[in-house]
């Protein structure tokens, strides 16, 4: 049967037909819909650790355990669960294992534009890469077989473009296989000086064997054109083989890179370049191998290509531009946001903010204007710790700003930290009860499973309190008056502080009440309300007016006008 | 169904994704090679969204690349008048006849352009303003301007409504199945 599939489907089906029986995984665009589908699937065991190393590790027990494991994550994540997949390369598997990695180019929603490939080379693994949903599929399957039999973890790698594509997948039915038994065997498995140094040579033993082998299932030659040839991946692939008339080879094992046979290719052409996004990561390997090719100075270094942007680059013929007049649409937090309350009272009391990744960071953005800096996840907290002991001048007007699940990912040791080091820092957790950004994943603060089953809740109070924290203060974050309060309190406090802003993500509540509206006899347009940046509070032709469409009824605009002109109601 | 590049755009949280899950399910009855490709993963509603849907043989890109779009259908005028250069200079815009401010509006940092009808005739594009807020609320539900303009398409190409009912009935669910094959039939009968 086939069907039309979206790239990480197909990946989660592809788990499901391999005889996958674990999958963990931490959420990240564009990576988080593969979890979600496996856990559509009861013959798998599916979770949402609370971050990416958790989940690789996870993965490394249940393939040491027998079984085929695989855990996803963004690009970003890798930069978390490296440190288990470094020498997890040295111990091997038993079971087969699959790190999936989605790469963002563009950054359709990430914070940096890195490219995962250096992590496969610098961790001695091998790393796939599919060009459309089907091949995605294949090459999943494919890698388990290759895990088990290289013994290594195994990267396959997607990014925004392949991942969030759909195209005809042709559906196969799963194959279970018997566990095998976890043998005892420290040589192998316990990775001691002594023990890694053995395993070291077995990493480079296995990695030369896969290089010369420059297994064929793993590339493709397309030839048309004895003048240019194209070495391409993935989703470039396609771009590559619309835009242009020239032959192309296409990766499909990113590392070890086919070198030789790419060689070969180069010898039938006039010139080779190479198509490839993000870094010249093919390119260096090739030129490094005295094979001459063209490829960055091309391309550049930035964002994600397309069949025009190869047309322009490589024949200079422009595709229609954009006007350039219209306002820019960019992501806002939604109507009843109640992380939007928390901002507004950030910004009127003039607060360093440290913010966190989440729907959040947009506080960042006019006319909230509140976060001030924002790196990784988990990075809030540690940073405030850092203004704190810098003594800096901003010292007791810094807070941090995490969300719950962000929090619990890796806000929760910046907490330890800072308690143990007889810090004084503010930290504000939104807890809005959610994964929110991603599009809603339970964690382990929701009380629920991936697959909704209910489970014990992690209690944010308790946790800070036993952690030491000296004061742990719970608001309601519609309750401008109290978060004022709350903050001025706990800034002022010579001491590490904990504020729990809590209220459900607007988005997941069921009912709302009903839309408030202006009342235009005593509304004197001072525009007040319009400063906490809510979608539905509109300034048109001179009037301010609330969308009854987009209105929840949160009504924590109300307490922003001094003259009673917003009221609950038509 | 005929082959065609279709750029869906519209505001976070306006149901683009459903639109082309629809012309998926209808390219594939058809028998016809498809690709999508959908930017998703973000809760929040509000920004700007685009989905790109391809109908045709041996697709090889999953995007439409700018000036080869057959149609654009657009959510919101604002949203038609930015991706108005997708066109092929024969293409026509589907306009769902709605404003929705955006951030930078609302604050008064920038205006909502006037008269976008007028610039997109003097630019030489053809367009079609369908009352689809309208025409979904009275089908039952302000939700569903998705499937009226998923209707019009199929009219304008000459599609039988059989055809895209069958395509709907796999793609929404179940208890909202009547109110979307109303908006459909709405959206098929308001092009003339
Ligand atoms: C290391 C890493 N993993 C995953 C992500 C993707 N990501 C961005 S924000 C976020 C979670 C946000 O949830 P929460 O902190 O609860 O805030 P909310 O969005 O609900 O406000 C995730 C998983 C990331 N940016 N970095």
């Amino acid at each position: 049967m086939k069907k039309l599939m979206l790239t990480n489907e197909a990946v989660a089906r592809g788990a499901w037909e391999a005889g996958v029986k674990v999958v963990s995984s931490y959420p990240g665009t564009p990576s988080t819909e593969i979890t979600e589908f496996c856990a559509g699937y009861p013959e798998m065991y599916v979770e949402w650790a609370p971050n990416e190393k958790v989940s690789a590790e996870v993965a490394i027990g249940a393939a040491a355990a027998g079984v085929r494991s695989m855990c996803c994550m963004k690009h970003v994540g890798v930069n978390v669960a490296a440190d288990p997949l470094f020498t997890a390369a040295y111990t091997g598997v038993n079971g087969g294992m699959v790190l999936v990695v989605a790469d963002d180019p563009a950054m359709h929603s990430s914070q940096n534009e890195q490219d995962s490939r250096f992590y496969a080379r610098s961790a001695h693994v091998p790393m796939l890469e599919p060009a459309d949903s089907a091949e995605a599929k294949e090459y999943l399957k494919r890698a388990f077989d290759l895990s088990e039999e290289y013994d290594t973890p195994v990267m396959l790698r997607l990014t925004t473009r392949s991942a969030h594509s759909q195209s005809y997948v042709e559906l196969a039915d799963r194959v279970e296989r018997e566990p095998k038994p976890f043998v005892k065997d420290i040589k192998k498995w316990v990775m001691m000086p002594a023990a890694a140094r053995g395993r070291h040579l077995v990493v480079e033993k296995r990695e030369r064997e896969l290089k010369d082998k420059e297994l064929p299932e793993f590339y493709k030659i397309e030839r048309r054109s004895d003048k240019t040839g194209i070495v391409t991946l993935g989703a470039v692939y396609q771009y590559v083989k619309e835009a242009t008339d020239a032959s192309v080879f296409k990766v499909g094992m990113v590392y070890p890179l086919p070198v030789e046979a790419i060689r070969r290719f180069a010898e039938t052409v006039d010139e080779l370049i190479v198509c490839e996004e993000l870094e010249p990561f093919i390119e260096n390997q090739l030129k490094a191998a005295g094979i001459e090719c063209r490829g960055k100075d091309i391309f550049g270094l930035q964002g994600e290509f397309s069949p025009a942007f190869i047309r322009e680059k490589l024949y200079g013929i422009k595709a229609p531009a954009p006007v350039s007049d219209v306002p820019g649409r960019p992501p806002v937090m939604c109507a009843g946001c109640p992380h939007r309350g928390v901002f507004y009272v950030l910004n009127k009391l003039k607060l360093n903010v440290c913010g966190d990744i989440g729907c959040y960071t947009l506080g960042a953005n006019p006319p909230l204007s509140a976060v001030d800096i924002c790196v990784c996840m988990g990075a809030s907290v540690g940073m405030a710790h850092g203004f704190d002991k810098a003594d800096s001048p901003l010292k007791r007007k810094t807070v941090a700003v995490i969300g719950d699940s962000t929090f619990i990912h890796s806000g929760i040791t910046n907490i330890i930290n800072a308690v143990y080091n007889k810090g004084t820092s503010t930290t504000i957790i939104l807890d809005n009860s959610i994964t929110g950004m991603t599009g809603h994943q339970d964690n382990p603060s929701t009380g629920k499973r991936i697959t909704g089953e209910a489970t014990a809740k992690l209690d944010l109070e308790k946790l800070c309190e036993a952690i030491g924290v000296q004061s742990v203060r719970v608001v309601d974050a519609y309750d401008l008056e109290a978060v004022e309060k709350v903050v001025r309190e706990e800034t002022a406090r010579e001491a590490v502080s904990v504020i729990i802003a809590r209220r459900p993500c607007a988005l997941l509540t069921k009912s709302y009440p009903p839309a408030y509206s202006i009342d235009p006899d005593k509304c004197v347009k001072c525009r007040a309300c319009l400063r906490i940046g809510c979608p539905a509070i509109e300034f048109i032709g001179g009037k301010v007016r609330i969308n009854k469409e987009l209105c929840v009824g949160c009504g924590v605009c109300k307490g922003l006008c001094r003259f009673g002109a917003i009221k609950e109601g038509r | 169904m005929v082959d065609m590049n279709v750029l869906i755009v519209g505001v976070g949280g306006q149901g683009t994704l459903l639109a082309s899950r629809v012309l998926g399910a209808w390219a594939d009855i058809a028998g016809k090679d498809c690709k999508l490709s959908e930017v998703h993963g973000m809760s929040q509603r509000g920004g700007s969204v685009v989905t790109h849907v391809r109908i045709g043989s041996d697709i090889a890109a999953p995007i439409v690349s700018p000036g080869e779009a057959d149609f654009v259908m657009a959510f919101e005028k604002l949203e038609a008048l930015r991706f108005a250069y997708y066109l092929k200079p024969e293409g026509t815009i589907l306009i769902n006849d709605q404003e929705i401010m955006p951030m930078p509006v609302i604050t008064g940092a920038a205006e909502y352009p006037e008269d976008i009808y007028g610039r997109l005739a003097a630019d030489g594009k053809k367009y079609i303003s369908v009352p689809a807020l309208e025409l979904a609320e009275t089908a039952g539900t302000s939700k569903a301007v998705n499937t009226v303009l998923i209707g019009a398409l199929a009219k304008i190409t000459g599609e039988e409504l059989e055809t895209v009912e069958e395509a709907l009935k796999r793609t929404v669910k179940p208890k909202l199945l009547d109110v979307n094959l109303a908006a459909l039939k709405a959206g098929y009968d308001f092009i003339k």
